[in-house]
């Protein structure tokens, strides 16, 4: 089994286009669908979800669509926390938070608070995320320390980027197992280094429909792989 | 004689397969064609167990299946593309493949610069990608020698990835930007006391593979889906696509496949980099 899962969550507007719905239904029911996919990873033991809630490229979107999101995003913190902790699951976000509206913000700060002491399942929210944007703000870090004379440059590993990648929240930052739906078959700049050696799960269902036997064929492709990570087989 | 017409009806077919693929070049050249396209190797210690051959063979035929690939590319006026050789984390096979397959590169590296070779029939750049240095000092000198003797071509471009991973690409880029900046900002620190600022562009600047764009398309044999450390900061956009035959069996009609999958999305992708 996997132990973590990321998930790229796609094609919420394709699903509500399909069906004449406003936007927001689409959304709507893509929430209703991360509840069930929480259900499953709680269920299936896996221990570290990460989803794309919300791209640093996505602000190119209607204004009217990012208010509503970033409203959707709060109703669900305010609504959805008292069940996070009854679950046992914790929060953890990474992205650019400084771009969020303040009250999302605020709950964001809070939820990551009540939480970080549960155990069950570590839930890690990409909001305001980007791939390339996460490696850069580590190398930043790495280089403020190089000034500040307690790296000398040719001792800057992996292991040290990584530990400054935003991921390093959580012990095992390196997801086994990416899933995205909608049938686009692309990272779309979504934890590149951290996707490595990831095993690429990709479905045409659109997010909204995605359920149990979606998820568990998507475990069972996983299963079937022999990784092997360029050493013999 | 008999030799003389089998020589005469491989070049009757090879003439006909020459015009059907442009044929089906001009016709796919009606929409945008990918500027760059990275394959992924995968799949000839596999081909080898199949078709009962001793180890190292897949290797051979894979590379035959290269060179092939190459040409259609290029015919279709692919300007950049890219190869993944040989991963650091390859070094840890068993030390008798490590050779051979080493000793295999180095042979065809020097074919590459041959004067009826591909590279020369199509006016291609070769570069070598990665952290040369952990090669053996032959297969160094053979990638120095084709790098210089292709400098000059400037119709396309070929990158082999070679002790190469995408993680010690970046790791690389860190330390260079790192170093460039502690020499230029050295005085501009004690007056203002800013840090060095690092941005996106001065970790593409040092990276590796700054001689090409992001691949359009990466294309990995043998169905598995995953990018094993290969060009990760520069695939944020590319199109994946995962043909289930192994490397020496991948041929024309799958990079055909590929380029309409590319078209197909090309919309999509041309509003999505315009947005970031």
């Amino acid at each position: 089994m996997p132990n973590h899962v990321a998930v790229i969550m796609d094609g919420n507007r394709r699903w509500a286009g399909s069906r004449n719905f406003p936007i927001v239904f689409g959304y709507e029911a893509g929430f209703r669908a991360f509840k069930r996919l929480i259900e499953l990873a709680c269920n299936w033991g896996i221990g570290t979800l990460t989803v794309f809630a919300f791209s640093s490229e996505n602000w190119c979107r209607p204004k009217a669509e990012t208010d509503l999101l970033m409203g959707l995003f709060e109703r669900i913190l305010r609504f959805e926390l008292e069940h996070f902790m009854r679950e046992n699951i914790r929060i953890s976000l990474i992205g650019d938070a400084t771009k969020l509206p303040k009250q999302l913000q605020s709950l964001l700060v809070d939820a990551v608070e009540a939480t970080q002491n549960n155990s069950r399942l570590h839930l890690i929210v990409a909001a305001n995320y980007s791939g390339r944007s996460d490696v850069v703000q580590a190398c930043r870090k790495i280089a403020f320390k190089v000034k500040d004379g307690l790296i000398d440059p040719n001792d800057i590993n992996e292991y040290l980027v990584e530990r400054e990648l935003e991921t390093s929240c959580t012990d095992f930052p390196h997801p086994d197992l990416l899933i995205r739906t909608s049938g686009e078959l692309r990272m779309s700049n979504f934890l590149l280094w951290q996707l490595a050696y990831t095993e690429l799960y990709f479905t045409n269902a659109l997010w909204p429909d995605f359920g149990e036997s979606e998820f568990l064929e998507a475990l069972c492709s996983f299963q079937q792989r022999q990784r092997r990570y360029g050493g013999n087989l | 004689m008999a030799k003389q017409s089998s020589n005469r009806a491989t070049q009757v077919i090879e003439a006909v397969g020459s015009f059907l693929r442009r044929c089906i070049g001009s016709i796919l050249s009606a929409g945008p064609i990918p500027k760059h396209i990275a394959f992924i190797m995968d799949g000839n210690r596999r081909y080898a167990k199949k078709q009962n051959l001793e180890e190292g063979a897949g290797h051979r035929f894979g590379y035959s299946t290269l060179m092939n690939m190459l040409k259609y590319c290029y015919e279709l006026d692919v300007k950049y593309v890219t190869i993944y050789a040989f991963s650091i984390e390859n070094f840890k096979r068993r030390p008798e493949e490590v050779q051979s397959t080493m000793q295999l590169i180095q042979e065809k590296i020097e074919g590459l610069i041959e004067k009826e070779s591909i590279v020369n029939r199509y006016g291609v750049r070769v570069h070598f990608i990665g952290n040369l240095k952990l090669l053996s000092k032959p297969v160094q000198l053979a990638a120095e020698r084709a790098m210089n003797a292709t400098w000059h071509n400037s119709k396309a471009v070929l990158s082999i990835c070679i002790a190469y991973t995408s993680t010690d690409e970046i790791v690389n880029a860190v330390e260079e930007s790192c170093k460039e900046k502690q020499k230029g900002n050295e005085k501009l620190l004690d007056e203002i006391g800013e840090g060095p600022l690092i941005d996106v562009a001065d970790v593409e600047k040092h990276m590796y593979m700054a001689v090409a764009p992001d691949p359009d398309i990466i294309i990995r044999t043998s169905g598995e889906t995953r990018l094993s450390n290969f060009l990760l900061w520069q695939s944020a956009r590319s199109l994946l696509y995962s043909p289930g035959v192994l490397w020496p069996e991948i041929g024309f009609w799958h990079l055909v496949r590929a380029v309409l999958d590319f078209q197909k999305n090309y919309a999509y992708t041309e509003k999505k980099s315009k947005e970031s």
